[in-house]
C-alpha cells in the first residue's frame, strides 16, 4: 500500500486535532463533571396529575436543603407550567420536567438551559444563571399547530430578593 | 458505453429526483416568506407545517434516494464496463419507489402528515404516509442488491484485480444504506405502522427516537458519498489532472462506512432516554468520522494543486487561480469544499455537547445541515447531472454559461440563507416555528436576519428552477452527438494491487456489527428491561 509522506503528515495533524477536541470533552466530563442530560427515569405521562412529583400542587421552584433550587415543571400544549418561574441568580438550579402529551423541547436563549422533553421520561437538567433579568423559556421542538405559542417566563432575581415560597 | 436501457433507467430516476427537488425548493421559498411574517395574509401554521414536512421528505428521501439509485446504475455500468445486472429487477425498484413516494405524498400534501420528515411520535400521521415512506426505503434496498451483486460478479471475473474506485465507493454506499435504513425500517414496521393502523394502542417514544437516531446520522453519509465520488473521480479529471491518492481514497470510503454508523446519539445529546456514557461513546465516533472527510479534503486539494500547476499556476496560491473555474465540475468542487469547511466548523460545535446545549434545536441546526446537505451535497449532484446529462442523452448541454450562473447562484443563495440562520440560532431562535409570537425584546434582534433569509430563499429557488430549465432544454435539443462514455480520473500513483481489506467489505461488515452491538445493543435492550410507558397517538 502506498501512502505519500506528505499525506502521512497530514493524517497525523488531523489525528492530533481530533485528539485535542476529544481530550477537552473528556476533561470537562471527568474533571469538571459536565454531562449531557440523560438519567433514564421513566414516568407515565398520561397520569402525571395522580403522581407524586408532577401533581399540580407540587410544581414550581422550591429551595432545597443544600441551598440549591429545584424547579418542577409540566410541559404540555402550549406552555411550561407553572408559566411564571422565579429563580435566584448564581445558584445551582435543577429543572425536573415531564411532558403531559407529546414531544417538547425547552431552551432559555443565551443560556445552556436546554433539554428535550420526551413523553414517558423525566428530563433533568442543572445549570445556574449568572445574570438577573427576564428570560423567555421557549419550546424548541415541533409539538403541534400551536407550537409557535409555547413559551413561559423565567425571571432571574438577585439572590436576596428571591423568596423560596414563591 | 452506456446502453439505451440503462440511459432510460437512469434518466427516469434522475427526473423524479430533480422534479421533487424543484417542488421542494419552491416550498422552501414559501417557508422563509411565511416565517418572516412580512405578508400577514400568508400566516398559517397548518400550511406551514405541511410544507415543512413535504420539503423535508422530498429533499431528504425522494431527491436523494432516486438520485443515488439512478447515478449508481450509471456508475456500475460505466466503471465496471459490464452490462446491468437484471434490468427488470432495477425497474421494479423504480416503480416501487415511485409508488411509495406517491402514497406518502397524498397525506403530506393535504396536511394529514404534518409530522416532519423525522416523524416525531406521538404526533401521529395518516398510516398511508408511514407505509409509503417504508415502501420507498424497501425499494432502495433492491438497488443495494444490484450494486452488491455487480460488485461481486466483477470481482469473481477479475480475481486479484482492484475493483475500480467509483464502484468500490458505490458498493460501500449500498452496504452503508442497508445498515443505516435498518433503524428507521424497524421504527416503521414494529412501532409506527401498527400504531397508526390501530393495531397497537401506544408507542414508546424513547425507543422510536433511539431507532431513528440509528438512521439519522449515517443517512447523511449515504447522501454524501456520491458527492465524494465526484470529488475523487470527476473533479481532478475535469481540472486536467489526476487523482493524487487512490488507495487512501478507498480507505476513506471504508472509514465513512464504518465510523458513520455507530454515532447517531449526537442527535440525542439533550434527550432523557439515553445515558451520558453512551452519548460520550457516540460523541467519540462523531469526531472520528471527521478523519475520512479531512483525508478527502487533502487528496482532492492535492489533485487540484497538481492540475493547477500543470496549467501554469505558481506560488503558494497561484495554482488556485489557474484552475479551469469555467468548468462546472471544477467550479462545483471548489464551491462544495468552501461550504464543507463552513458547515464542518458548525458540525464540530454540534458534536461537542457542552456547546451543543446552546444551539440545540435552534435555527443554527437547519443552518448547519443546509450548508452540508443542500450546499456541499446538492451542488455536487448538480455538477454530476451536468456531466452525465450529455452522456445519457447524447446531446451537449444547451449552454456553457448557464450552468456556471446556476452553480454560482446556488452557492451565493446558500450563503445568504445560512449565515442569518446560524446567527438566529446563537440569538436563541428555535427552529421549526411558523411565526414569532414571544412577547420578548429578544425577538427584535431576529427581524433583520429573517428578512435576509427571504433574499437567500429567492436566489436559491431561482437557481433551482434554472437548473431544471438547463436539464430540460438540453434534453429537448434535436442535435445528437452520440457519446455515451463516462470517464473517471486516472491515478497519480499507478495502481498495481491493493490490499484485500481495501477491495472488499466482509471484514468491515463484521467490525460494523461489533460496533453497532456495542453502541446500540444495550441502549435498545434497556427499553425491554425497564418499565416504560408508551404514548397514545396525538393529533397536531
Amino acid at each position: 500500500m502506498h501512502i505519500d509522506p506528505l499525506e502521512k503528515k497530514w493524517i497525523y495533524v488531523v489525528l492530533a486535532a481530533i485528539a485535542l477536541f476529544l481530550g477537552v470533552i473528556f476533561y470537562t466530563a471527568a474533571v469538571r463533571n459536565i454531562h449531557p442530560p440523560g438519567h433514564i427515569e421513566t414516568v407515565d405521562s398520561a397520569s402525571l396529575h395522580l403522581g407524586e412529583e408532577f401533581a399540580e400542587d407540587k410544581l414550581g421552584a422550591r429551595a432545597q436543603a443544600d441551598g440549591s433550587v429545584r424547579v418542577t415543571l409540566v410541559a404540555a400544549r402550549y406552555g411550561f407550567y407553572p408559566r411564571d418561574i422565579r429563580v435566584p441568580e448564581g445558584t445551582p438550579v435543577t429543572f425536573r420536567i415531564a411532558s403531559a402529551d407529546v414531544l417538547h423541547g425547552v431552551h432559555v436563549p443565551m443560556t445552556n438551559m436546554s433539554t428535550m422533553i420526551v413523553p414517558g421520561y423525566i428530563s433533568t437538567v442543572t445549570t445556574s444563571f449568572p445574570k438577573p433579568g427576564e428570560y423567555p423559556m421557549l419550546c424548541n421542538e415541533y409539538c403541534g399547530m400551536g407550537h409557535d405559542h409555547m413559551w413561559s417566563k423565567l425571571t432571574v432575581v438577585a439572590r436576596e430578593r428571591w423568596n423560596a415560597a414563591e | 458505453m452506456i446502453d439505451s436501457g440503462v440511459r432510460k433507467l437512469a434518466l427516469s430516476h434522475l427526473w423524479v429526483a430533480f422534479g421533487a427537488f424543484g417542488l421542494a425548493s419552491v416550498l422552501g421559498l414559501y417557508q422563509v416568506l411565511e416565517r418572516s411574517g412580512v405578508i400577514t395574509a400568508m400566516q398559517s401554521p397548518a400550511v406551514y407545517f405541511a410544507s415543512v414536512s413535504t420539503h423535508g421528505v422530498l429533499m431528504a428521501f425522494v431527491l436523494t434516494i432516486f438520485f443515488i439509485m439512478g447515478f449508481g446504475y450509471v456508475t456500475a455500468v460505466s466503471s465496471l464496463k459490464t452490462p446491468l445486472w437484471n434490468p427488470a429487477f432495477c425497474w421494479a425498484g423504480f416503480w416501487l419507489a415511485l409508488a411509495g413516494t406517491g402514497l406518502a405524498a397524498l397525506p403530506l400534501l393535504i396536511g394529514r402528515a404534518s409530522v416532519l420528515y423525522t416523524f416525531y411520535p406521538p404526533v401521529q400521521a395518516n398510516a398511508l404516509f408511514y407505509i409509503g415512506a417504508t415502501l420507498l426505503v424497501v425499494a432502495s434496498w433492491l438497488w443495494c442488491v444490484v450494486m452488491i451483486v455487480m460488485h461481486g460478479q466483477w470481482k469473481k471475473a477479475h480475481p486479484g484485480e482492484p475493483v475500480p474506485l467509483p464502484m468500490f465507493a458505490t458498493t460501500a454506499n449500498a452496504i452503508l444504506w442497508l445498515w443505516t435504513s435498518a433503524g428507521v425500517a424497524a421504527e416503521m414496521l414494529f412501532q409506527l405502522i401498527p400504531w397508526a393502523l390501530g393495531l397497537a394502542a401506544t408507542v414508546d417514544v424513547g425507543m422510536a427516537r433511539t431507532l431513528f437516531a440509528w438512521t439519522l446520522h449515517p443517512i447523511v453519509y449515504f447522501w454524501l458519498i456520491p458527492a465524494y465520488l465526484a470529488l475523487y473521480s470527476f473533479v481532478p479529471k475535469a481540472a486536467g489532472g489526476r487523482l493524487f491518492s487512490h488507495e487512501l481514497g478507498r480507505a476513506a470510503f471504508v472509514m465513512l462506512l464504518v465510523f458513520s454508523l455507530p454515532i447517531g446519539f449526537h442527535h440525542l445529546y439533550m434527550d432523557p432516554e439515553q445515558g451520558a456514557g453512551f452519548k460520550l461513546s457516540h460523541g467519540v465516533g462523531t469526531f472520528l468520522v471527521a478523519l475520512p472527510t479531512l483525508m478527502t479534503a487533502f487528496t482532492v486539494t492535492a489533485s487540484m494543486e497538481m492540475a493547477g500547476r500543470q496549467r501554469g499556476g505558481s506560488g503558494l496560491f497561484g495554482w488556485i487561480g489557474a484552475l479551469p473555474w469555467r468548468n462546472p465540475m471544477v467550479l462545483a468542487g471548489i464551491l462544495a469544499a468552501a461550504m464543507l469547511v463552513l458547515g464542518g466548523f458548525g458540525g464540530i460545535v454540534n458534536a461537542s455537547y457542552a456547546m451543543n446545549a446552546m444551539v440545540h434545536n435552534t435555527a443554527w441546526v437547519p443552518g448547519h445541515f443546509h450548508l452540508i446537505f443542500a450546499g456541499t451535497t446538492v451542488i455536487m449532484y448538480m455538477a454530476i447531472a451536468y456531466y452525465i446529462w450529455p452522456q445519457l442523452n447524447g446531446k451537449a448541454l444547451c449552454s456553457d454559461k448557464l450552468p456556471l450562473i446556476q452553480l454560482w447562484s446556488w452557492f451565493i443563495g446558500m450563503v445568504i440563507l445560512t449565515t442569518p440562520w446560524h446567527i438566529l440560532g446563537l440569538l436563541g431562535q428555535p427552529r421549526r416555528i411558523s411565526s414569532v409570537t414571544y412577547n420578548s425584546l429578544l425577538t427584535l434582534a431576529w427581524e433583520p436576519y429573517e428578512l435576509a433569509m427571504i433574499v437567500g430563499g429567492g436566489v436559491l429557488t431561482a437557481s433551482a428552477l434554472l437548473f431544471l430549465h438547463i436539464l430540460a432544454k438540453s434534453q429537448r435539443q434535436s442535435v445528437t452527438e452520440q457519446s455515451f462514455e463516462i470517464e473517471y480520473a486516472e491515478y497519480f500513483h499507478p495502481v498495481t494491487r491493493v490490499p484485500a481489506l481495501l477491495n472488499g467489505f466482509t471484514v468491515w461488515n463484521l467490525i460494523i456489527l461489533a460496533l453497532m452491538l456495542a453502541n446500540f445493543g444495550y441502549p435498545i435492550a434497556q427499553f425491554f428491561l425497564v418499565k416504560t410507558f408508551g404514548s397514545t397517538g396525538w393529533g397536531y
